[in-house]
């Protein structure tokens, strides 16, 4: 089948950014033309959404070439589909696209290039959720570097070059054995294919019906671990996390958003769809048997970002802490795969899952609100800054909601989903989840101490004659607000979907 | 020798025919630009013998006293080593300006060197093969020295010393093969060592061959830039000219790696046997990655940088060559070879792309070091991007054609038990990282030494143009390139 539809989501922004690559000369026209690529996205993925069956579950959209490297060592197909796990990723994808464009408004400088690299960079991120090819999965996986790397050390600021460098090395090292992984993978006996999950109306059997109970290359433990670091890089996942705080403080506003957003999501979903997915059943090995590690490293991830976010003194460097702080959750609800008494509940998992979204919507709202700040005060130190709320009330809202999701107050998104994340995973590990838990109050903390320090306290007289954000700055942060919001007061718009995703994930 | 010899042979001898008329013209002539384009043209012909001889003789053709073949897998290598060799001499065409005078001689010493690496990878007989690579090794340390400065002549010299020396070493290594099996004829040694019997059959037993290979290894290493035979390579590839660079990095490394391919795979390539040079192999591929990638690393000069990357690049091209399907029950038999015929493929469309980005470039700002680079991007904007575009291919990023090639030789490593070998290579590639981005970090991030733009004559642009598009098609749509080296590659393995 080659229904052409998803390849049209996944390649419409770097056909858009050939356009301005080859005819678009002037800057204001090659800003409305990116914004309007990425909205036009954004609606294709909305309407691939609704479109989705939940009720037929499953793959479905599947745009198939077989042929594309049709040799006997290495049998990869073009394989795009969507499924419940990956729909709301890909929606999140869209919308923090087109956030990330609008907040790109202010950029003046090489803003052809800065367009076609934030561009490339949505194709690169919508193919790695929607490859189904393992190899197909690894190229998206590899291309999204080369744009960040652009993006960081030539719009950033600070240590910029550094910071790009070192997420390139990181991330090229945490792939390099994913490399391996996979190749081991496709090259056991039996298997000779790289689809990643089995599509029955396409006769196509996936890795994870192909390995299970099965001999393979070489120890399924050890491609679980070589496949598990691409991953816990990505993430990142406490002691892999050490770029994460330098790219994000260097990096342009739209880039953070991007980076927090949506990629680090890329390993959210890898560990989802390939260390859990594919790893129940194998011979000798299973995820399960070191789903404890997951949990501890998880923990001491929850712990440690949140202690360490509560020393900043940099904006920027305090929310890219919490993230390494957040995204532990989502580790933390993967490792009730281990279940108790051979019953898994599926509500870690699902808490995992929209975990990721939240915090995209949240994190991505709070790197905006900052950029705005920083586009303003002209600085990120927050004691240079404190009574902006005065000044700038619009900013200062936005932060709030920003703040008030992250720290898990009910009615908004962040609370939906860490909850759910305790509940699967209070059965399983109740001291860790307790320790865990502890988390969610030094969130509390480090977030209303920073609203305090930098929003409230006596006016600021440095500040006086700025003015407070305009309507094109507000059109992506009421965007994410509704969505944080929609998502806190009525979950089921994405759990319903992810519930069709991780069912059929989990196999035991 | 009869006419069929004569057919078979005839994409060599038009190519060292076609070097003679260029020295003859070069006499009657004043103007030197048509003898460039006499050479480029002409070389239609000895591709258009290949094409001949690739559809209208039977795959184990073999003539001239049972010396020369003209199977799929040399018939390969022509085409690879004509189209580079068109490319390197339109590319080389503004780069002559700098020996006005002797373009000529230039041209007829690129003809004649091509000429000894068609031979060689066509041989049949360790003689031919040696007979081949000492005429391809003579023209080469000239082209080396041409600019006939202190550093060029340098160049030269080591080059030739060095090859010497490795030809000594190489045939060392045949004449143990020979006494091990009798015969000089590659299919014929297989013969000799699966009937040799006993150890006391024959001079230092079996191993002998064993003691031939490892010679026959060093002394091909040397071509190969392989570790730890590579110190000639940074020092030639500084000193000469930028054309011959990208001609050596390309057609002699091919060349070799084909001729150590027929060697190992049809005369050596017993069950046994290859278990134990596969481990050899296996070993060496580590060296030479580690060293060229750590090397790399601190250079300044991006000629230099280039050569240390050559010498990972044959690493990686080992990895292929080391991964045999003896050495598990894979029954995927040609995944190394193919691997290693399409990463030459990928490497050569790759490194023509970066040589003629670089000539391009440097021939207006006159200087090799990275530094020169700096806001490339403003100054030349295609032709940084065609640069970069090349260097992340020699990273190894999709979707460029060096991304599939180092796929292939890896997945080829893994499936024959050598997983480990994979894992070395690719965290060479992430080593790797650091000088290739560094120079697409100065092109785009830095600011120019001067606003002046920077152009290019057609000729680069068209060849730079050319490479890139290979380097994308091959990396996006490789089924026709992998299908292609498959037939080839039954040309070794029965």
């Amino acid at each position: 089948m080659f229904e052409g539809w998803l390849s049209i989501v996944v390649f419409l922004p770097a056909a858009a950014a050939l356009v301005i690559a080859l005819f678009l000369r002037n800057d204001s026209h090659i800003r409305w033309f990116a914004i309007g690529a990425t909205v036009l996205n954004l609606v294709l993925i909305v309407i691939t959404y609704v479109d989705y069956d939940r009720s037929l579950g499953g793959v479905q959209m599947v745009d198939r070439y077989a042929d594309w490297i049709p040799v006997e060592g290495l049998r990869a197909e073009y394989l795009l589909g969507i499924d419940g796990l990956s729909a709301p990723l890909v929606l999140l994808t869209g919308l923090l696209t087109a956030v990330a464009a609008f907040a790109s408004w202010r950029i003046t400088l090489r803003v052809r290039e800065y367009f076609i690299w934030l561009l490339v960079l949505s194709t690169s991120v919508l193919g790695v959720f929607l490859a189904l090819d393992f190899l197909l999965f690894f190229i998206f996986w590899e291309i999204e570097l080369i744009p960040m790397f652009m993006l960081i050390s030539i719009w950033g600021s600070g240590r910029n070059r550094y910071s790009a460098m070192k997420f390139v090395i990181f991330t090229l090292g945490g792939s390099a054995f994913m490399l391996i992984g996979i190749l081991a993978l496709f090259l056991s006996s039996g298997v000779d294919t790289f689809a990643m999950v089995s599509i029955p109306s396409e006769g196509i059997k996936g890795i994870p019906d192909l390995i299970a109970g099965k001999d393979l290359l070489i120890p399924a433990g050890v491609i679980w671990f070589f496949l598990f670091t691409a991953f816990a890089v990505k993430m990142p996942l406490w002691p892999f996390h050490s770029w994460l705080p330098d790219a994000h403080t260097d990096a342009p506003t739209a880039v953070s958003i991007m980076l927090a957003g949506v990629l680090l999501k890329m390993g959210g979903y890898g560990l989802l769809r390939i260390s859990v997915g594919m790893f129940q059943e194998t011979k000798g090995f299973q995820v399960q048997d070191v789903a404890w590690l997951l949990a501890t490293l998880a923990v001491i991830s929850i712990i440690y970002g949140a202690i360490v976010t509560l020393r900043q003194k940099d904006l920027k460097r305090l929310v890219a802490f919490s993230s390494v702080s957040h995204m532990g959750f989502v580790v933390l609800g993967v490792s009730s795969i281990v279940g108790v008494g051979g019953t898994v509940t599926d509500a870690g998992l699902n808490g995992a899952a929209l975990q990721m979204v939240t915090h995209g919507t949240i994190t991505g709202l709070m790197f905006l609100t900052v950029g705005l700040v920083y586009d303003r005060a002209h600085t990120r130190y927050i004691p240079d800054l404190g009574g902006l709320a005065l000044r700038w009330p619009l900013i200062t809202v936005s932060m709030v909601i920003a703040g008030l999701a992250s720290l898990g107050l009910p009615g908004l998104s962040g609370f939906v989903a860490e909850i759910t994340v305790f509940l699967g995973t209070y059965e399983v590990w109740p001291w860790l989840t307790a320790i865990a838990a502890f988390g969610v109050v030094l969130a509390a903390g480090y977030v209303l101490w920073m609203m305090q320090r930098t929003f409230f306290g006596p006016r600021n007289e440095r500040f006086q004659d700025i003015k407070d954000a305009n309507f094109v700055d507000m059109i992506p942060v009421v965007a994410l607000v509704i969505s944080i919001v929609a998502i806190g007061v009525f979950p089921k718009i994405v759990t319903e979907v992810f519930k069709v995703g991780i069912s059929e994930l989990v196999r035991i | 020798m009869t006419a069929h010899d004569l057919w078979l042979l005839s994409p060599e001898l038009s190519v060292a025919g076609l070097a003679v008329l260029v020295i003859i013209v070069d006499l009657i002539i004043d103007k030197k630009t048509p003898l460039i384009w006499l050479a480029a043209v002409g070389l239609l012909v000895p591709l258009g013998l290949t094409l001949a001889l690739w559809f209208n003789t039977p795959e184990t053709e073999i003539g001239v006293f049972g010396t020369v073949t003209a199977d799929r897998f040399a018939l390969f290598f022509h085409f690879l080593l004509i189209g580079t060799t068109g490319a390197v001499i339109i590319a080389g065409a503004t780069y002559s300006k700098k020996f006005v005078g002797f373009q000529g001689e230039f041209l007829a010493l690129v003809l004649f060197s091509v000429s000894g690496m068609m031979l060689l990878v066509a041989s049949q007989d360790v003689i031919t093969a040696y007979v081949a690579l000492e005429l391809s090794a003579l023209p080469a340390a000239a082209l080396a020295a041409f600019l006939r400065t202190d550093r060029s002549l340098e160049a030269g010299l080591k080059f030739l010393l060095l090859s010497a020396l490795s030809s000594a070493v190489l045939l060392y290594g045949l004449v143990y093969l020979y006494g091990a099996t009798g015969t000089t004829d590659i299919a014929g040694m297989l013969e000799g060592i699966n009937g040799m019997t006993a150890d006391g059959d024959r001079a230092f037993g079996s191993s002998a061959v064993m003691l031939g290979v490892v010679m026959v290894v060093a002394g091909f290493g040397f071509k190969m830039a392989m570790a730890p035979f590579q110190m000639w390579v940074p020092d030639v590839y500084e000193g000469a000219p930028t054309p011959v660079v990208a001609f050596l990095s390309i057609a002699s490394k091919s060349a070799a790696f084909a001729i150590v391919l027929r060697v190992l795979y049809t005369a050596l390539g017993t069950e046994g046997l290859a278990a134990d040079w596969s481990i050899l192999i296996a070993i060496l591929a580590a060296i030479t990655m580690t060293a060229g990638n750590l090397l790399a690393l601190s250079q300044r000069n991006i000629k230099r940088m280039l050569g240390y990357s050559t010498v990972a690049h044959a690493g990686y091209l080992l990895v292929g060559l080391a991964a045999v399907a003896g050495n598990s029950n894979s029954d995927n038999f040609i995944a190394g070879p193919q691997g290693v015929l399409f990463y030459l493929v990928a490497y050569a469309v790759t490194n023509l792309a970066v040589f003629f980005a670089i000539i391009a470039i440097t021939n207006k700002t006159g200087s090799d070091m990275i530094s020169g680079f700096a806001g490339m991007a403003r100054r030349a904007p295609l032709l940084s991007v065609l640069l970069a575009l090349g260097l992340l291919s020699l990273l190894g990023i999709p979707p460029t054609a060096g991304f599939l090639g180092k796929i292939f030789v890896f997945s080829a490593a893994v499936d024959s038990g050598l997983a480990w070998l994979a894992i070395i290579g690719v965290i060479n590639s992430v080593i790797s990282a650091f000088y290739y981005l560094r120079v697409v970090r100065t092109m785009f991030l830095d600011e120019p030494e001067s606003e002046e733009r920077v152009t290019a004559d057609i000729p680069v642009w068209a060849a730079t143009l050319v490479a890139s598009a290979g380097l994308l098609i091959f990396g996006i749509a490789p089924s026709s390139l992998l299908e292609f080296a498959r037939y080839a590659v039954f040309g070794v393995i029965t």
